[in-house]
């Protein structure tokens, strides 16, 4: 409502001003005022029930056949905890999820925020590398030919390959499962700034042509936003890939952190909690996936 | 003509290496274009006229010949030949406002302080009758109002001439129409330069000084040349029926549906 008498004050305001026309004018901001007025009065409260019903039903089926195969399962097979099971270990492990007995023995809380650092740091510094030279190679011709065979023969190889280089260059560690996060996290950070740097339509490079803008506004005003997407499109893969991956790297380096955490419930045999921390894993992905969608849908322009 | 020539086209010719060999888009071409002259450039599709505006503008370098603004070489695009997109080419992150105060900051942004170039912009968006809208995106207004901001920033840059390549093309008839009008106002309060490619028989002979007819593609160049000699203003309805605009309007057709039959593609 709002919306629709400012948009008319800001009509009535132009046609105040003497230098204007109101022929051409006057016929498109009319226009969203029009479009705004014809309101449906209300929707019937069944119609809503169905929507709520249509929208949250097929989730809560898909989750409801996930657990029943489970509990299928573990009735059946016997070494597996059944979801009751699960449920009550959960119940007793996220009462202190944040307690510390010393470096071996930490609530599940503080795995999972280790493992989020090292994440954080790896991807920090692959971003910090990354995104320039994804610029780089995207802006000029040479580099690209120059860093694509390199870029082509180490993408493919499994981050935790460079582990056992991370501890050798490192001697520790913590930086050493970091390292195999930088690692991971930086091919998708290149490429897809690269390949968003080329896709820059030709039309602003003309628009830049024309006003024959300097290097830095180039960058600023016309790269970077036009970039944007296809570099949140990198740092959202490179993340999803740093998550799968440090699960992983801390089962082989140990320490804190919830890939650990998974080994040595293994080591005492709790396998609810290994199922627990398999859900805390793919919640903690969920999440962080859901909020770099949010960052990239507010900076999709509506192009053309 | 006793006004001063701004632009001279000298045996332009263009030509592009495809696989196929080498193609002629344009040759010989010979123009020249006076002070506060309105040009337009009309021909069918694939005739080069667009190859002829680019190299005005200094986006493409011919193969031949040379071309010459204001006394000097035209070497690459400069801010001095303004262009007006067909597709309007607004940048989507920049508000109508910011989209022309980019291109008024890299023309006068040494001279002027920030208030100065502020109302450089305003008045540009002023003119097309654009200020209620100073603040949207460009996604959130329409095709017509978009066109008028690409007008406004081309104009914002007081250019020494103005390039549109069919500015109104991608629009619906009315639209034009009040845009053309639109366009002839401004013309008439800054006295511009103007070329523009057009497909419009209508559109050429309504706005322009000069209509330069192009032969068919490949290896176009110009046919005829028609001298429009309406008086200014011009009023679309009362010429509708004005006898030298149906005069011009004839002679256009008669070339491009007789002398230059384009062959269904």
């Amino acid at each position: 409502m709002s919306a629709a008498t400012l948009t008319s004050d800001k009509v009535v305001s132009m046609h105040a001003t003497p230098s204007a026309v109101p022929a051409p004018a006057a016929n498109e901001p009319a226009a969203p005022v029009a479009k705004a007025a014809p309101r449906e009065p209300r929707t019937p409260l069944s119609e809503i029930l169905l929507a709520v019903f249509k929208a949250v039903f097929p989730p809560v089926a898909g989750m409801a056949l996930l657990i029943a195969v489970w509990a299928l399962l573990a009735a059946k097979g016997g070494s597996i905890p059944g979801p009751l099971a699960v449920w009550d270990a959960a119940k007793v492990l996220f009462a202190d999820p944040f307690y510390n007995n010393g470096p071996n023995d930490m609530g599940i809380g503080w795995n999972v925020l280790s493992s989020l650092q090292r994440v954080g740091i790896g991807f920090g510094f692959a971003a910090l590398v990354g995104i320039p030279l994804g610029f780089i190679i995207g802006r000029f011709a040479f580099m690209n030919a120059m860093f694509d065979p390199v870029i082509s023969l180490l993408r493919p190889v499994s981050p935790l390959a460079w582990l056992p280089i991370g501890l050798l260059v490192f001697k520790q560690a913590d930086p050493a499962a970091t390292w195999t996060i930088f690692i991971c996290s930086i091919w998708p950070m290149i490429i897809n700034t690269a390949v968003g740097v080329q896709r820059v339509p030709q039309d602003y490079m003309n628009v830049a042509r024309v006003l024959d803008l300097d290097e830095w506004k180039i960058v600023t005003k016309i790269l970077f936003p036009s970039v944007l997407p296809y570099m949140l499109t990198g740092i959202r893969l490179s993340i999803g890939t740093a998550w799968l991956v440090i699960v992983a790297a801390e089962m082989l380096t140990g320490g804190v952190g919830i890939g650990f955490w998974v080994w040595d419930e293994w080591n005492n045999l709790k396998v609810e909690h290994i199922i627990i921390a398999i859900f805390v894993i793919g919640i903690v992905g969920l999440l962080l996936e859901q909020a770099l969608l949010l960052l990239a849908r507010r900076f999709s322009y509506g192009n053309s | 003509m006793s006004r001063k020539t701004i632009v001279k086209v000298e045996g332009a010719g263009m030509s592009f290496d495809t696989k196929k060999g080498k193609f002629v888009a344009l040759r010989n071409i010979d123009l020249n274009i006076a002070e506060g002259e309105f040009v337009s450039l009309i021909g069918h599709s694939g005739c080069g006229k667009s190859t002829l505006l680019n190299l005005i503008a200094g986006l493409t370098l011919p193969t031949s010949g040379s071309l010459i603004c204001d006394g000097r070489e035209i070497a690459g695009p400069g801010p001095e030949r303004a262009v007006v997109f067909q597709n309007h080419s607004l940048l989507p992150w920049l508000t109508c406002f910011e989209n022309v105060l980019l291109a008024v900051e890299r023309v006068f942004g040494k001279k002027e302080g920030r208030g100065k170039l502020k109302a450089r912009a305003e008045a540009a968006l002023d003119m097309v009758h654009m200020s209620h809208a100073l603040q949207k995106y460009p996604h959130e207004i329409s095709g017509g109002m978009k066109q008028r901001v690409g007008i406004a920033r081309a104009f914002a840059m007081e250019p020494k001439i103005l390039l549109m390549d069919e500015p109104f093309g991608a629009l619906d008839a009315l639209t034009r129409a009040s845009l053309q009008d639109e366009l002839n106002g401004v013309m008439e309060k800054t006295g511009a330069t103007v070329v523009m490619v057009t497909h419009d028989v209508d559109e050429a002979v309504l706005l322009s000084d000069r209509i330069v007819m192009m032969t068919n593609g490949p290896a176009a160049t110009i046919g005829e040349i028609l001298d429009v000699k309406l008086a200014r203003p011009r009023d679309r309805l009362a010429l509708a029926h004005d006898r030298d605009f149906v005069d011009c309007r004839a002679a256009l057709l008669e070339f491009l549906y007789q002398k230059q039959v384009k062959k269904a593609a």
